[in-house]
């Protein structure tokens, strides 16, 4: 299905901006992660949100989350992985794909920080998609970079489809195949040659022919590479557009301050942005 | 659009002339939405290149063969040596710059 609107992030900007977009009878659909997992969700008290003292960070969200849902907002949990602005916009999200007419980004702080050897091997061995790539590396040693609460997950199916996983993370993970041997490691880079022959993980070598690096989420500019940013921030303009016809920005990955209040202003208007935008640019033959 | 098996695909390559071949996936995600990308190109650049899709799920060999470790990738072929490959998923204008650049 097609939405007028899909929002990339499910903290207080998307969420504000699934409430604003819902109020124009626009269709939206909210990607993100489970809201649980929100960084805002250890927020031990929050009390700095008007009329609202003394809540903590998962009641916050919490009621934020039912709010955007009794107006009617689809919600789709999981990463997206890529996107492509063509004809609209596309999101892939595991092996689903999501398509809308505009793009609110409020995925928070994704920081784009790559480990040396990351970039240079991407398609060359270096993966972000277990699911995608997992088949390719069948009967050959694999090593999974656990950085996102699902990232075991993918190393058990990477293991169930005949890859020789190793697990590397700063910490141990928990719902770990038992059978998948873990290295505690956090300074890592990717070594190869034509293609990718290891993963040098706290000075030591682990030979492999395939790094999947499991992040959280992949950055906005990783997803959108023609999107600007200021000192790491996306830039936008007053209405939160960015400068991606049809792209706007909320929240967090605007910059500072880190506040929800901030993010749900932000939200709210990106999400009437997008409106304007749609009204103003009818798909063709409608 | 040509879905390409081993046999097929040698046949095009022994051919030459310029050719684009994107090796997918029915799993992948990424892929389906690139998929009709390579399809609008595909009817674009009829005549003029050939342009097609390997099934990496059931042409391992050529899959192996050109080292595709990620999917999509997309490779570039002329007089039937590579000549350019493309990671991942990108709009029409990235394949069109490497396909006018050797037409």
């Amino acid at each position: 299905m097609s939405y007028d609107i899909m929002v990339l992030g499910s903290g207080p900007a998307g969420l504000a901006a699934a409430v604003a977009a819902r109020g124009r009878d626009k269709s939206v659909l909210v990607i993100g992660g489970r809201w649980q997992d929100s960084p805002l969700a250890k927020a031990e008290r929050v009390d700095n949100y008007p009329g609202l003292p003394g809540r903590t960070g998962l009641e916050l969200l919490e009621e934020f989350v039912r709010h955007a849902q009794a107006l009617g907002t689809d919600f789709v949990v999981g990463k997206a992985l890529s996107l492509l602005a063509w004809k609209g916009f596309s999101l892939t999200v595991g092996s689903q794909v999501c398509q809308g007419k505009a793009l609110i980004l409020a995925p928070g702080v994704v920081r784009n920080a790559k480990y040396p050897g990351e970039a240079e091997y991407l398609g060359r061995g270096v993966s972000y998609c277990a699911t995608c790539d997992g088949m390719l590396y069948r009967n050959r040693p694999v090593a999974v970079v656990g950085l996102a609460p699902d990232a075991p997950q993918e190393a058990n199916y990477l293991r169930s489809l005949g890859c020789q996983v190793t697990y590397v993370s700063p910490l141990r993970p928990e719902g770990l195949d038992k059978d998948i041997p873990c290295v505690q490691a956090g300074k890592l880079a990717v070594k190869g040659e034509q293609t990718v022959t290891g993963l040098e993980a706290d000075g030591a070598l682990l030979p492999c022919a395939g790094v999947f690096i499991l992040r959280r989420a992949v950055a906005p500019t990783d997803l959108l590479p023609a999107l600007e940013t200021e000192e790491g921030f996306i830039r936008v303009d007053r209405r939160m557009a960015t400068n991606v016809a049809g792209v706007f920005a909320a929240g967090d990955c605007t910059g500072g301050p880190l506040q929800i209040s901030k993010a749900v202003g932000e939200g709210h208007v990106a999400a009437l942005s997008a409106c304007e935008y749609l009204d103003a640019n009818p798909p063709a033959g409608a | 659009m040509i879905h390409f098996n081993k046999e097929t695909f040698d046949k095009a390559l022994a051919e030459g002339g310029l050719m684009m071949v994107d090796f997918w996936a029915e799993w992948c995600g990424p892929c389906q939405m690139l998929g009709p990308v390579i399809e609008s190109l595909a009817e674009q650049y009829e005549g003029r290149a050939v342009i097609g899709k390997v099934n990496t799920d059931e042409e391992p060999e050529l899959a192996m063969g050109y080292q595709v470790s990620g999917i999509p990738t997309v490779i570039f072929f002329k007089d039937g040596r590579e000549i350019d490959r493309k990671v991942g998923v990108m709009p029409p204008d990235a394949f069109v710059q490497v396909l006018e650049e050797h037409l």
